[in-house]
């Protein structure tokens, strides 16, 4: 890859990857171990002509990006648990209201204040089902400083492909860690950039009337059609409307218009997958231990495997599935008390084969640690 | 142009109570947009949940009906992304000062150049008659049934505290003052706030014994008084009305502008 390298925060590489995208504007609240995004990008914004502003609280910065994404801006929020909490009746309007916008969660231990400055993935179910009333998402996430690039790119791209606000989980450890990054020159990434209808002044516009392929193409306000947004159950035009078949239509498409695609939206990395018999699944900074470990095992012989999950939800069930159908054992290695594994025991045939190993005391989950608890697991005490 | 052209007739009939001073509301702020002669394209109105926070929705204008107090917040999202778009956001008393209470001081404090209208109809509406922050101490609401003990926020006072640069009372019933009073707060740089106090009378009425919608807009003929009625007649029961604020101070969007031009010089 060309372009140019340095040497950052993980927060960094994800302030880089949104600019890469096209961000013009971001609102946010200081929380560790986010900050780093807002202060970099209330420089590096302006510089570009886009615009930075710090809200009152993590609510309004919410609020303030779907505002300005309806202006027809890329717009992206950063926090961390707290922050995220409060979010979460303004991220179901998003979704409600299909506004594009890319929501940063490097996460802490929680629950409530927790510890600040240490390492957890404990939002991953937070992620998935933290604002109210049956709906989808999309989460994302990474584990080393190019991937946080390229999947906030992505996040970006989802977001404008399928109308949807798009969380990226990550976590203290890549957000703190400082490791090299190369960011590609201009357009070796793909980026998707908002569509925007083609009707033109005085012909019935339907903004929420999907296009045969799916898409719904956008007005920005101040255009030449004045449409309603709104929270409550619309229809075509998104005008409220409590009449069961529009109800049930809309709450069927926002499910399905994510679900349906869980093929294109699932990103994964793996190594040693084919022959393993025993796999390992992890995702974020987790995965890094857990790839070590793999590696270390493999060059020794034996038959480990990793999958590094980046696309958390929708779960990729399928692939899970494919992916563990030989392994005598499963182990997901995570920092929460089995989010993933859970799912994971969900969408594989004999979850008896599936084993957690995590650590949740604010310590980062080491290769040590992972060894230590596959040896239990195996039968092999310590 | 004839009211009908700003109205979505798509969405009547309306949800309103016969007599709710909401409509009247809504007249003055079409009579005010019609008079200043804005395009309708020029124009996005945001609000968040409420009987009043209806009002957008009815209004063939950009329109973003939010969420319960975060009009505010939105709106500044909006005018960041737009600046030369009119930003218009009507909001009740409980819409902007219980749950919207932090967005409206901080959108105050920034002078960002936004116009908010509080329905100020001392009751929460939409959810049947609780009370809100400005029903004031010995009011009557379905959650205060031995009479409200809170003391009320002077939206006026309130407003000038924050930072807000240009700040108005009207009514329901002096409409023709209301709607000259909307005009100067949509041309005026920087954040505009109008209370405009307006009659619930299916809540607010029923419970305080006011009587109808007319009735209540009586009593509103009689105590609220231009500014300076209060020191003359000495009497408390007074509540002023008129432009209390109206100054010229740096506006959000224009600063944010001068921020670019120093950070691209530096680049
Ligand atoms: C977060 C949240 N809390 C509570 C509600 C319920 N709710 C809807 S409108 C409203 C109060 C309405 O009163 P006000 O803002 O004064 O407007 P009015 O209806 O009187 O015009 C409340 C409490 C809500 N929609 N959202
Ligand atoms: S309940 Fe009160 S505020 Fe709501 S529409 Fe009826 S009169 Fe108006």
């Amino acid at each position: 890859m060309k372009g140019t390298v340095r040497f950052v925060q993980g927060n960094e590489a994800c302030v880089e990857g949104a600019l890469y995208a096209g961000l013009k504007f971001f609102a946010g609240y200081p929380i560790t171990p986010s900050t780093e995004i807002a202060e970099h990008l209330s420089l590096r914004l302006p510089e570009i002509g886009g615009k930075f502003i710090q809200m009152e609280d993590e609510i309004a910065s919410m609020c303030a990006i779907i505002g300005a994404s309806l202006t027809g801006c890329k717009v992206m929020t950063a926090t961390s648990g707290p922050g995220f909490s409060l979010m979460q009746e303004a991220l179901g309007y998003a979704i409600m209201t299909e506004i594009p916008c890319v929501i940063v969660n490097v996460q802490r231990g929680g629950p409530s204040t927790g510890i600040p400055t240490h390492v957890s993935q404990g939002d991953v179910n937070q992620a998935r089902w933290g604002t109210h009333g049956d709906h989808s998402i999309v989460a994302l996430t990474a584990s080393n400083h190019q991937d946080v690039f390229a999947m906030t790119v992505e996040a970006f791209n989802i977001s404008e492909t399928y109308r949807t606000p798009v969380v990226l989980l990550l976590d203290e450890v890549v957000g703190h860690m400082r490791e090299r990054l190369v960011i590609p020159e201009a357009g070796e990434i793909p980026i998707v950039e908002r569509l925007k209808t083609s009707v033109r002044e005085g012909v019935d516009y339907h903004p929420y009337l999907p296009r045969e392929d799916g898409r719904l193409p956008m007005s920005d306000f101040g255009g030449v059609h004045r449409d309603n947004v709104t929270g409550l159950y619309h229809d075509m035009w998104g005008f409220p409307s409590d009449d069961p078949s529009v109800v049930h239509g809309l709450i069927r498409h926002l499910i399905d218009k994510i679900e349906n695609q869980t093929n294109y939206l699932t990103r994964y990395k793996e190594v040693g997958v084919e022959d393993a018999d025993c796999l390992l699944i992890s995702y974020g900074s987790s995965a890094r231990s857990a790839r070590h470990v793999v590696e270390n095992r493999r060059r020794r012989g034996e038959r480990y495997g990793l999958l590094e999950l980046q696309t958390l939800w929708p779960f990729p069930h399928e692939l899970v599935r494919s992916k563990c159908a030989n392994a005598r054992y499963i182990i997901v290695v995570e920092m929460n008390t089995g989010q993933v594994c859970q799912t994971v025991r969900l969408a594989v045939d004999r979850p008896e084969r599936v084993f957690l190993a995590n650590r949740i005391d604010g310590e980062f989950i080491t290769p040590t640690d992972i060894q230590g608890m596959l040896h239990l697991i195996q039968g092999k005490g310590l | 142009m004839p009211v009908k052209d700003y109205i979505r007739e798509r969405f009547f009939p309306h949800i309103w109570c016969a007599g709710c001073g909401h409509g009247t509301v809504l007249n003055g702020l079409i009579r005010a947009v019609e008079k200043l002669g804005i395009s309708k394209n020029d124009i996005v109105m945001v609000s968040g949940i409420g009987c009043s926070s209806r009002v957008s929705g009815y209004l063939d204008f950009h329109t973003l009906h939010t969420l319960h107090g975060r009009a505010l917040a939105f709106a500044a999202g909006v005018k960041l992304g737009r600046p030369d778009l009119n930003v218009i956001v009507p909001m009740g008393d409980g819409d902007a000062l219980a749950i919207g209470g932090n967005h409206f001081i901080h959108a105050a404090r920034r002078n960002i150049d936004v116009t908010a209208l509080i329905m100020n109809n001392r009751i929460y509406g939409m959810t049947g008659g609780q009370y809100s922050p400005l029903s004031g101490r010995g009011i009557l609401a379905t959650t205060a049934p031995f009479s409200n003990i809170d003391q009320s926020f002077d939206v006026v006072e309130l407003a000038t505290a924050a930072g807000a640069t240009f700040v108005a009372r009207a009514t329901t019933y002096h409409v023709q003052e209301t709607i000259e009073i909307i005009q100067e707060a949509i041309l005026h740089k920087g954040f505009s706030v109008v209370e405009i106090m307006s009659q619930c009378p299916t809540y607010f009425g029923r419970k305080n014994r006011q009587g109808d919608a007319v009735a209540m807009l009586k009593r509103m003929r009689e105590i609220v008084l231009p500014i300076g009625a209060k020191a003359k007649h000495g009497d408390p029961e007074i509540i002023e009305r008129g432009i209390f604020v109206r100054k010229d101070r740096p506006e959000y969007c224009a600063e944010y502008d001068d921020i670019i031009r120093r950070a691209m010089k530096r680049k």
